[in-house]
């Protein structure tokens, strides 16, 4: 398992293997938004939570496909199938690989990027804390549409259209748990539920998508 | 030669393809030190028929019994990873089954002076000498090859065939699918053309076409 997690990190890592592309993505998607609405902080102030979710999301779903279709393309996804280890342990390390590599830079990068966006001092502290129990969801729930998608040419669209509405429960959450963070309001609920969100993704959609991979790899 | 129990046994295994049977009622049994060469024309199942073997996909009839943790699966391709070395690729399977060691493979598949080639600068037919490497670093004594000497040439063919020869004077076993002649005078043949699955009308089994899964 873990010759797979850094077996996974290298590929990353090397020449073609997309790391860092999420992360400037997501900081595009930060700078067109004043381009967009225009430079006024206390606009920028108000959506700031929902637009660094969103970016934060968009940028997770960009390297979704090649979770298991490289694999898949070059047969070693037929390989680690007949391996001793566990598929359900195979997606599990791939989306711990994904959150190393997209989601982690996600969180360390989001304050620098905050300030694009005027957000409030109060929030800083908040947007770390729900994007690093956040993004772990992501990259969970990705591999089940990665696993979905496997083998199928083009897939990445329809992996997002499988994916985003699996996404808003979380984003909603993360967002909600940034804003009230950012009022100073009470932010328990929103916390709990983020946190019980990725917790229950985690525990659960490791399973569906292996079963998903079994049926694709038929 | 121990008489123990054989190291696979299948019997009247039934195997489909997109839905539709390929082959059935085909039974044999593969003891330790025994090499099994399935020959059959193209279509016939014979990659349908490893990858039910390797569990891949379902059987439609039959059972296959063997051992838990003795097979190792080599397919039409590689898994190799262009970007890493053949150190890096060799050493992941390694460590993926446990054994950890590599410099035997290197060696008994002449790999030695390419280890520090990444994959992507490989021939082909040196692609094709690292993933057998692969079997031997599995430690598995049940080698399931498909079509193992493809862009082989005759010197890597004869290097491969001492590979499985060896394979087997440890106690292994090896099933392929190979249209060539390895040289492994020891080896059975057995040619699934007899196996071929008749249609429905005529007694065989129904396929499971209109499912959703096939």
């Amino acid at each position: 398992m873990i010759a797979l997690l850094t077996r996974d990190l290298r590929l990353a890592i090397r020449a073609g293997g997309g790391f860092g592309l999420g992360l400037a993505f997501f900081l595009i998607v930060v700078t067109l938004v004043p381009f967009g609405v225009g430079p006024e902080g206390g606009v920028l102030a108000r959506i700031a939570p929902g637009i660094l979710w969103l970016g934060a999301l968009l940028a997770c779903l960009l390297s979704l496909d090649r979770i298991f279709a490289l694999d898949f393309e070059d047969g070693s996804l037929d390989l680690l199938a007949t391996a001793p280890i566990p598929l359900e342990g195979v997606v599990s390390v791939k989306a711990v690989a994904h959150w190393i590599t997209t989601g982690l830079p996600l969180v360390l990068a989001a304050p620098v990027f905050g300030v694009l966006l005027h957000l409030p001092q109060a929030a800083y502290f908040w947007l770390v804390v729900s994007l690093a129990l956040g993004t772990p969801a992501l990259s969970v729930l990705g591999t089940f549409g990665a696993a979905l998608t496997v083998g199928l040419k083009r897939g990445g669209l329809l992996l997002s259209l499988l994916v985003l509405p699996l996404y808003v429960p979380t984003l909603i959450f993360g967002a909600e748990l940034v804003r009230r963070g950012a009022n100073g309001m009470d932010t328990q609920v929103p916390l709990l539920m983020l946190a019980g969100i990725t917790a229950a993704c985690i525990a659960v959609v490791p399973f569906a998508s292996a079963a998903a991979i079994r049926v694709n790899l038929r | 030669m121990p008489q123990a129990a054989p190291m696979l046994r299948v019997e009247n295994l039934a195997v489909t393809r997109g839905g539709l049977p390929v082959l059935e009622g085909l039974g044999f049994t593969l003891e330790a030190g025994q090499a099994l060469v399935l020959r059959g024309p193209n279509g016939i199942g014979k990659t349908t028929l490893l990858r039910t073997l390797a569990g891949l996909q379902p059987a439609l009839a039959g059972t296959i019994s063997m051992p838990p943790e003795t097979m190792a699966y080599a397919a039409h391709a590689d898994g190799l990873k262009s970007t890493l070395t053949v150190t890096e690729n060799l050493s992941f399977w390694a460590a993926v089954y446990g054994t950890g060691a590599i410099d035997a493979a290197l060696d008994r598949m002449n790999l030695r002076q390419l280890a520090d080639r990444p994959a992507h600068s490989l021939s082909a037919g040196q692609k094709r000498r690292l993933g057998l490497a692969r079997l031997l670093v599995t430690g598995r004594p049940v080698w399931v090859l498909d079509e193992p000497t493809v862009s082989l040439d005759a010197a890597s063919v004869a290097l491969f065939a001492g590979a499985v020869r060896a394979h087997l004077a440890q106690g292994g076993a090896a099933l392929m699918a190979t249209h060539i002649d390895l040289g492994l005078s020891e080896a059975t043949v057995l040619d699934l053309a007899p196996f071929k699955a008749r249609p429905p009308e005529l007694g065989g089994i129904a396929g499971s076409f209109d499912e959703a899964f096939a």
